[in-house]
């Protein structure tokens, strides 16, 4: 087992300080399984600058969590596949690293928190032993300087009493702080990009906004990237610089994130907005999206949003599925009539 | 953690009670629906009424409950459990010899046939689980999947004798006419039975017999564990935690695996003492197991008795002690 | 088989007193079909090679337990020794034994005791057990504080310890002292799977809902909740049936079950022990259909287990 000391930027070769801390170009990632295969992602592509918020947002199933995945490098391969596409951390294409290599990107450069804190988190070691063991393991450092360590990073995440509680085991924080655990477990070694996947849909409403205000807080201190995965339209819209809509395994919109809330371009990330509760219109019927998205074994054909959507012509019945119509200089849309979805406001 | 112990041992007590009531129970109601069994004792001789009469006494069975069908006999159960605790009085035999004897003298065997097989089922049970677990669907699980349903469904008897046959005589028998095996393989190793001369060497098939059907178990289990918790949500943190497949494997995975491994062998050894029934049988050992199937056939039901509630204790005093280890191991459940 | 508990352990951990088959459910996303668990199931394991094998095996066995007549003419108390140890032959496809019985015709007889024993004791397990697994898991408070306690009690005893226990005081070894025995130590198997997969149907929201209606205690354990348990309970009656052969065997075996006149395998295997090395089918045989027999109840229970588990679909 190597200790990986001191992992400096060079071990890592065409690293360019000065390109994108993330660029995916084109991923697909597929699943093959026993009713066949699942087209999971199918062409996704975003960056994210030093400092931004990226908010990629979908239904559960839409392949989010598996693009996150793969950027980690650290999909259930079988039956996960990477088919296709770049994935470019300062310029290197990580898909191309051996896994050594990626193994020194993961956490130290990228790292990631998930949905569930209390599954995510191992129930027999302590939450000190879970903290320690990235610093013993990446930085070399002894068991004493990796607990002090430990125990620092509890108090930036605001655990009380941190002390005591290093020598605690998950199971006796609250979902609030064992999500703190997680941010400060992914934070430990300084990572310049967070990639946080649906981090606050287990919580508490009032939990949800400290959780989100603390991310905020410790991005800022350190210029990080964010991605942040969710379905949750509200937590996007505080927190989001820009946004990527996804269906069925494709960016179907981009754009800042104003732009969007104030005139979607296509027909989902519309439906999306209309289906939240409105309180002026109380009273009324409360609209949603017919119908319910799509296999991923079985995407229909064109585009993969024609069954459920209200704009649908014959073209939209057939492939090629709708290319990113350019619909400003920074927004895309997949529609082909996104000029009148648009013009509906 | 502390209060988990005692609540434990506050439990233990009834169970203990109550298993031995159980026993005391089910004896009771086979005497009374049967008779005396001192007087079966004897067989086809006719024995010496005031012979008949002290056994009868010492054993306890002169009790007039035991006329009652169905009666639970609660003074001859208080008696027998003051005997046992008390006095260490487990009954005494045709000849009158202390069933403690009896079972001082047949122990030593019994332990060493049970120090082999609770070695081997662990390290090759846990291996063999292991290997396969990591390696789902692949020919190494259907191997391992397939190999142990075989080993659960046969009878241990027929396994004990099928091996004896087939290794210790047919194989042994090869062995035996070539000069060149060492005695301690050819005489030791290979006997079909046990050989005072080697005590250890003669034990190793029979207790690998023994362990045959707990290391199938064991090693089904592990490999579902491992599966389970190979799928498991902390597994993909520790992977994106960067750190190496050995250690994500080894330390997290294994560590949450084995819990219900190893409380699964501690369980196990109410069913190791039955196999050794069995075993020591068949391979002719002079342990525990086979005192009391030789009592069983000659009708010694003291004997019988005093034995299993010994070995009964013995159990349940094993489960105690795996229940206390799996709080150790599962931090989640101190804290119940 | 030294252990019943061991049955419960033998199929890969945890026994299942988990989810029960929510029988009806249609399936989400894609096709829609309304089939229900035990449709599903039953196309499921008659597509399984491996079970179907052991099904006929089992229908081969019971039948020559029911059905002797069937399947030999020979009288196996027709004994002349002038007969003893013939090797098997076209007429006599097993040979002879030691006494110069016609060794096919026992082992076709041999097996029904076996057979019987274990039907008649799984019945009685899955009726007392059932029962009182049902009640501990619905009612829950003191009945289950009692009940359970009495069920960690006979786990403790070791199954085998138990039998010749038993066996050895009451003397009498017949059919139905060893029924007798295998019920009384085995039935807190059956208890605990049931009470399990109760104690998980109780909070299931449709339970929920019908008692919001009204339903009374009757209706909800027997329409609502019992459903749920039949599949588990289902799936360890067969392995409990293969281990009951096997226990039964064994005690004959040791020499606490059956005994000759009787006819039973484990005393086939029992007597002819010696007789391996000049003469290995008179071990064999019987040693081939037992474990034939055993194998085929644990591999239709593993595969029922598979084929009504809802969490592997």
């Amino acid at each position: 087992m190597s200790t990986d000391v001191n992992v400096k930027m060079d071990a890592i070769p065409g690293l360019d300080p000065n390109a994108m801390p993330l660029q995916v170009k084109d991923l697909h990632v597929e699943f093959r399984t026993r009713n066949g295969i699942a087209h999971a992602v199918n062409g996704v592509s975003f960056d994210l600058r030093a400092g931004e918020t990226r908010a990629i947002l979908g239904e559960s199933g839409c392949g989010k969590s598996v693009t996150a995945q793969a950027i980690m490098g650290i999909l259930d391969s079988p039956p996960g596949f990477v088919t296709g596409g770049q994935i470019l951390y300062r310029g290197v294409d990580l898909l191309k690293l051996p896994e050594s290599q990626r193994r020194k990107v993961r956490a130290n450069k990228i790292a990631m928190i998930f949905q569930d804190a209390l599954s995510a988190l191992n129930p027999v070691f302590t939450v000190g032993f879970q903290l320690g063991e990235l610093f013993r393991k990446h930085r070399g450092m002894s068991r004493r300087d990796a607990k002090a360590r430990s125990i620092e990073l509890l108090d930036l995440v605001k655990i009380p009493a941190a002390r005591q509680r290093v020598n605690e085991y998950p199971h006796q924080f609250s979902g609030g702080m064992r999500q703190r655990v997680m941010i400060a477990m992914a934070l430990a070694l300084d990572p310049e990009i967070l990639i946080a996947d649906e981090p606050t849909t287990a919580l508490d409403v009032t939990v949800q906004a400290q959780i989100m205000a603390l991310l905020a807080e410790l991005q800022r201190e350190r210029n990080m990237g964010l991605v942040l995965i969710t379905h949750d339209m509200g937590v996007v819209a505080d927190v989001a610089d820009r946004i990527s809509v996804m269906y069925a395994g494709r960016v179907i919109e981009e754009a800042p994130v104003e732009d969007i809330y104030a005139s979607p371009a296509h027909p989902y990330t519309k439906g999306l907005l209309e289906s939240i509760p409105r309180l002026d219109l109380k009273g009324q019927e409360l609209s949603a999206i017919k119908g319910l998205p799509p296999a991923l074994t079985n995407i229909p054909k064109g585009c993969a949003f024609n069954p459920r959507c209200r704009y649908a012509q014959d073209v939209c019945r057939q492939d090629p599925s709708p290319p990113l119509y350019q619909v400003s200089p920074v927004r895309t849309a997949a529609c082909h009539f996104w000029k009148e979805v648009k013009g509906d406001e | 953690m502390g209060r988990y112990v005692i609540r434990r041992l506050l439990q233990f007590i009834p169970t203990v009670l109550g298993t031995m009531f159980l026993l005391h129970y089910l004896t009771s109601l086979a005497i009374q629906f049967s008779g005396n069994p001192v007087r079966a004792l004897f067989g086809d001789r006719t024995p010496p009424p005031a012979l008949l009469e002290a056994i009868t006494e010492r054993l306890g069975y002169a009790d007039p409950c035991l006329d009652q069908k169905g009666n639970p006999c609660f003074g001859l159960f208080v008696d027998r459990v003051t005997d046992v605790f008390f006095r260490f009085d487990f009954g005494i035999n045709l000849r009158q010899r202390e069933v403690t004897e009896l079972v001082a003298d047949a122990i030593p065997y019994t332990l060493k046939l049970l120090v082999i097989a609770m070695v081997f089922q662990t390290v090759v049970g846990i291996s063999a689980g292991v290997w396969a677990g990591l390696r789902g669907g692949s020919f190494a699980d259907n191997l391992v999947k397939i190999t142990t349903v075989f080993v659960i469904s046969v009878p241990i008897f027929v396994l004990g004798v099928l091996v004896r046959e087939f290794v210790g005589v047919k194989f042994g028998n090869v062995l035996r006419g070539q000069a060149w095996v060492p005695e301690v393989i050819a005489d030791g190793m290979f006997s079909p039975g046990f050989k005072p001369d080697y005590p250890w060497a003669s034990l190793i098939i029979p207790g690998m017999v023994l362990g045959a059907v707990s290391l199938a178990v064991t090693a089904r289990l592990t490999r579902t564990s491992i599966m389970e918790n190979i799928r498991a949500d902390y597994v993909r943190t520790a992977r994106a935690k960067g750190l190496a497949n050995k250690r994500v494997i080894g330390v997290h995975t294994l560590r949450n695996s084995l819990i219900p491994v190893i409380t699964f062998l501690g369980v196990d050894i109410g069913s190791s003492m039955a196999g050794a029934v069995v075993t020591e049988t068949i391979f002719n050992v002079p342990g525990i197991g086979r005192l009391v199937t030789f009592s069983a056939r000659t009708g010694e039901s003291s004997v019988v008795v005093g034995v299993v509630t010994m070995l009964v204790l013995v159990v349940l005093i094993a489960n105690l002690l795996v229940d206390i280890l799996y709080a150790v191991l599962d931090p989640r459940i101190r804290y119940e | 088989m030294s252990d019943l508990t061991g049955a419960s352990t033998a199929v890969g951990g945890a026994p299942i007193g988990g989810e029960g088959p929510t029988p009806d459910e249609p399936a989400t996303g894609g096709k829609e079909r309304s089939a229900s668990l035990w449709a599903d199931a039953r196309r499921q394991l008659v597509r399984d090679p491996v079970f179907m094998l052991a099904f006929v095996y089992i229908l081969v066995v019971s039948s020559m337990a029911a059905l002797p007549g069937l399947w030999t003419s020979q009288d196996p108390r027709d004994c002349s020794t002038d007969r003893s140890r013939i090797s098997p032959s076209w007429d006599h496809p097993f040979g002879f034994n030691t006494l110069g019985c016609d060794y096919y015709a026992h082992a076709i007889y041999g097996a029904r005791p076996s057979m019987v024993i274990a039907i008649m004791a799984t019945s009685a397990i899955v009726l007392v057990g059932g029962v009182l697994g049902l009640l501990a898991g619905y009612y829950g408070g003191w009945v289950d504080t009692i009940i359970s306690r009495i069920m960690d009690i006979f786990f403790s005893l070791p199954f085998l310890l138990g039998a010749i226990v038993f066996l050895t005081v009451i003397k009498r070894q017949n059919i139905w002292t060893i029924t007798l025995v295998l019920f009384l130590l085995a039935w807190p198997t059956i208890a605990r799977i049931i009470r399990g997969s109760v104690i998980s149907s109780k909070d299931l929201d449709y339970v929920q809902a019908a008692r919001a209606v009204g339903a009374g205690n009757g209706r909800l354990m027997f329409r609502h909740i019992l459903p749920n348990a039949v599949a588990p309970m289902l799936v360890y009656a067969t392995i409990v049936l293969g281990s009951f052969v096997a226990a039964e065997a064994t005690l004959t075996f040791l020499g606490v079950g059956l005994q000759p006149p009787a006819q039973s395998w484990g005393i086939m295997i029992s007597d002819h022990q010696v007789y391996f090395l000049e003469d290995p089918w008179l071990l064999l045989f019987p040693c081939g259909l037992l474990v034939g027999t055993v194998l085929s109840f644990i591999l239709m229970g593993d595969a029922l287990r598979d084929a009504l588990d809802p969490k592997f679909r």
